[in-house]
């Protein structure tokens, strides 16, 4: 496979030992995605087969998987061990500091904290100070350390402790991250990665409360990844870490402690693919991040009213999967988009505007795009439930979607 | 602006060097700041540095305390009053006739090349904003002449003279400028964002304040390197080139904080040229002094008469040989003029006159000129036929700038991601960067 990753002259993300069980990853090669036969490995076994079962029309009728069952069923060897999203976390993040000793971690009580959130605990006794670096409170300069690292030849994951916090940090992220490749002229690369919890939590404030994917798609030259699962989790952090490009991985402060069983062999996932989490026939609802919670829990109650929506997450927020999104509405012409973004500029604005761009003549009906209230968010917590999207809301646009 | 209180020499003791210095010699960071001496309202130009000529022993003592004596006199003219006093001051001249030769030729570049850029400006040949060094030389030259090639370099959008005397080709720096893609950077980063991976020159920065922290990072590198990937030998320093603006700026006051923390290999080298484009260092800032803000963070800070290369030099040594050794980071004031405004298009109507007259005395270059004469290290041919040479570089580099072709269409967005299917995944199928309109793959240098 290494040698199909290089016909095209692209650099391949997996450089050694790294497993695919993404079916999707061989798509440097083929030109359609779904149609050829697919390159498996022995390994990826068990998870093709997860694949194949979505094809198959069977339900996942849990937003959590437990691959566990479906293992079996294929008679793959390893069952794969059982942890929370943070965990995932730290394991795609130890594996690939033990993989490439130029991996580093730089952020604010990333070290002997073992992060605010836990994803990098254990990590500092194990590989030192240096590469679990504790800094001052300092943002924007340590965002732009971290990107000079990145130049002269580290592969730093840089944390903000909570992603408002990277506001600070917006001068570099958006002149040098995302900047510094084009105006060198291709010179320097600048390979890292930008992680943090952000979202809507519970009761957090405003300032703590914020969702900044919609302020950073537009600049340039970085990718953005949203992560919803222990499963998926762990594949975009390897994914994040071994991508050339400039990779912010948004994760979300109230599914950290989300439970799944994940495989034990090594996986990494696609940056920029978007995952299907429930095929269905009438309707399409694009989600990311805990959006997708609040729509499966929505999706049980369409079951049960005799719709069948088919759910995407699409994990990639810059770029958009624009096929997977594509072969959706083209199946079901009906598009809900629920975001937790702010509704005025935010990632479902521009996920209306790429699908009625290239999918306009597969629609049946106006793009619906829930989003959160263009609010500070607010302390209290009713108001705060009125901001963001719920269930209930879910299940009315898709009853007027299909009407 | 009381500074006596603050005992700045007690202080810079402790971070004396471990140099191999004879007793005599006192540290070498100033005990005391020209602009300290005579509080009075105003123009840090009117402020007196005592220099002494650099060529003898007795008065490099005095030039390491240059404190109480208020007169500024540029190099030449006290090398003339000591010449007339005594025959010392030729016998152990600072710089070798070699070493005296690349100065000059690394300073004369500098200039030659700036004054071309103007030329070619107010042709039509380069757009945008053009900030030109001439005057500043000395600091260039003093400083990146005594680096490796691993080590880096970080400068801001004044860098076109930063980036000769690492070693970029002026052909490839002038190309840049016209915007053809045989520049530097492919002709996508233009006057303030010259980079070269080969000479490692990381920027080239629009925003000031900006490099520093990436120069932090690269400094960071170094000492990840050494410690953590064990390459025993890995020594690069890296230097950060910034303004008396970006003194007030606070990623300046952040970056000294962690490299003083983490004892990075980096360099801070502020050249003050007394001026924001048209806000005086003065106007803006509590206590100008900047080399104090230092031993603030817990580095050494240093004055230097940014005028003299020599000067800078041997300071540049020191805070570089430190930083080699891995004792940490050092701030370098340079005191040094800008001949020319802020920007080719600033009509740099704010500064006085005889402020710009009594710097032009100064100039770097005639300074160095006279030097070499007065110690026989070279003669009016040799440095005429330098001259010559820098002219016909600067020409040949503008013949194949404007030789050089535009950039194509095809160019526009190849350089976006260093992968490619950043660009994610089309309707089809495919990956965008498949698709042959789309470019892809990355620039060759």
């Amino acid at each position: 496979m290494a040698a199909m990753l290089h016909t095209i002259g692209v650099a391949s993300p997996v450089a050694s030992g790294g497993v695919f069980p993404d079916h999707q990853s061989n798509k440097f090669a083929v030109s359609s995605l779904h149609s050829l036969p697919m390159i498996r490995s022995e390994a990826r076994s068990n998870l093709s087969s997860l694949h194949e079962s979505y094809r198959a029309g069977k339900l996942i009728a849990k937003a959590v998987a437990t691959k566990g069952e479906n293992a079996a069923a294929s008679g793959a060897s390893k069952p794969g061990h059982e942890l929370l999203l943070f965990e995932a976390l730290r394991e795609g993040l130890e594996e690939e500091m033990e993989r490439d000793p130029r991996v580093c971690v730089i952020g604010e009580d990333v070290g002997h904290y073992g992060g605010s959130y836990k994803v990098t605990k254990g990590l500092a006794p194990k590989f030192g100070d240096l590469r679990v670096l504790d800094t001052p409170i300092a943002e924007n300069s340590f965002t732009g350390m971290g990107i000079g690292a990145a130049m002269t030849g580290l592969r730093p994951v840089i944390e903000g402790m909570n992603m408002g916090f990277l506001l600070l940090a917006f001068n570099q992220i958006s002149d040098n991250c995302g900047m510094l490749h084009y105006t060198s002229g291709g010179q320097f690369t600048i390979p890292a990665v930008i992680r943090g919890p952000g979202g809507v939590g519970r009761q957090l404030g405003a300032e703590h409360s914020q969702r900044l994917e919609s302020y950073f798609q537009s600049i340039p030259g970085i990718q953005l990844v949203a992560c919803s699962t222990p499963y998926n989790a762990k594949g975009l952090m390897k994914a994040a870490i071994r991508s050339e490009n400039p990779v912010v991985l948004f994760e979300h402060v109230l599914l950290y402690n989300l439970k799944e069983r994940i495989p034990d062999e090594e996986y990494v996932l696609n940056l920029e693919e978007a995952e299907m989490v429930r095929p269905g026939e009438h309707v399409t609802i694009l989600t990311y991040s805990r959006m997708r919670y609040h729509v499966m829990q929505a999706v049980k109650t369409l079951v049960n009213k005799g719709y069948d929506p088919e759910v995407i997450d699409i994990r990639s927020l810059k770029p958009f999967d624009l096929y997977t999104i594509g072969n959706s509405v083209k199946k079901t012409h009906r598009v809900l988009i629920v975001e937790e973004c702010m509704r005025t500029g935010g990632i479902g604005a521009s996920l209306t505007a790429a699908i009625n761009e290239n999918f306009h003549d597969y629609l049946d009906a106006q793009i619906i795009c829930l989003s959160s209230q263009d609010v500070p968010t607010p302390y209290a917590g009713t108001l705060e439930e009125w901001t963001v999207v719920q269930p209930p809301q879910i299940v009315a646009a898709v009853e007027q979607l299909c009407q | 602006m009381a500074a006596t209180a603050f005992s700045a020499s007690k202080f810079t003791q402790s971070f004396s060097l471990n140099s191999t210095r004879s007793v005599d010699r006192p540290p070498l960071f100033p005990a005391s700041h020209p602009l300290k001496t005579t509080p009075s309202s105003f123009l840090g130009s009117t402020r007196k540095l005592s220099l002494s000529s650099p060529s003898s022993s007795t008065s490099r003592r005095r030039r390491r305390r240059p404190s109480r004596s208020p007169a500024v006199v540029a190099v030449s003219e006290v090398v003339k009053e000591k010449k007339s006093k005594s025959n010392v001051s030729l016998s152990n001249p600072l710089i070798t006739n070699e070493e005296g030769l690349e100065l000059y030729e690394d300073m004369v570049l500098g200039r030659s090349f700036e004054d071309m850029c103007a030329q070619m400006y107010y042709r039509g040949k380069m757009f945008g904003f053009v900030h030109l060094y001439n005057g500043q030389e000395a600091v260039s030259t003093g400083f990146i002449k005594l680096l490796k090639q691993e080590d880096c370099v970080v400068s801001t959008y004044r860098d076109h003279v930063h980036a000769l005397s690492k070693g970029v080709p002026a052909r490839a720096v002038m190309s840049e400028l016209f915007g053809k893609t045989t520049g530097c950077c492919r002709g996508q980063g233009g006057s303030m964002h010259m980079f070269s991976k080969e000479h490692n020159l990381l920027g080239g920065f629009a925003f000031i304040g900006e490099g520093i922290p990436v120069a932090t990072g690269a400094a960071f590198t170094s000492k990840y390197r050494r410690e953590v990937l064990k390459e025993a030998d890995c020594d690069h320093v890296t230097l950060a080139f910034f303004g008396d603006g970006t003194c007030n700026n606070g990623q300046f006051f952040e970056c000294l904080n962690m490299a003083a923390l983490w004892k990075l290999p980096i360099v801070f080298v502020v050249e003050n040229n007394l001026w924001a484009i048209g806000m005086s260092h003065l106007r803006a800032t509590s206590d100008p002094e900047i080399w104090k803000k230092g031993p603030a963070f817990g580095m050494p800070g240093v004055h230097v008469d940014g005028m003299d290369v020599l000067k800078v030099r041997e300071v540049a040594k020191e805070a570089i040989g430190r930083a080699r050794r891995g004792e940490g980071p050092t701030l370098v004031e340079c005191e040094t003029y800008r001949f020319r405004g802020h920007s080719l298009a600033d009509p740099d109507e704010l500064r006085d006159p005889a402020e710009k007259a009594r710097y032009a005395s100064r100039d770097p270059i005639s300074a160095l000129k006279k030097y070499m004469f007065e110690n026989n290290l070279a003669s009016e041919a040799e440095l005429k036929a330098i001259d010559k040479k820098i002219d016909e570089l600067v020409e040949d580099a503008v013949e194949f700038a404007d030789e050089s072709p535009l950039p194509a269409r095809s160019q526009l967005l190849e350089n976006v991601f260093a992968d490619p299917r950043g660009f994610g995944i089309g309707p089809d199928g495919r990956y965008r960067c498949e698709d042959p309109k789309f470019t892809e793959g990355t620039a060759q240098v």
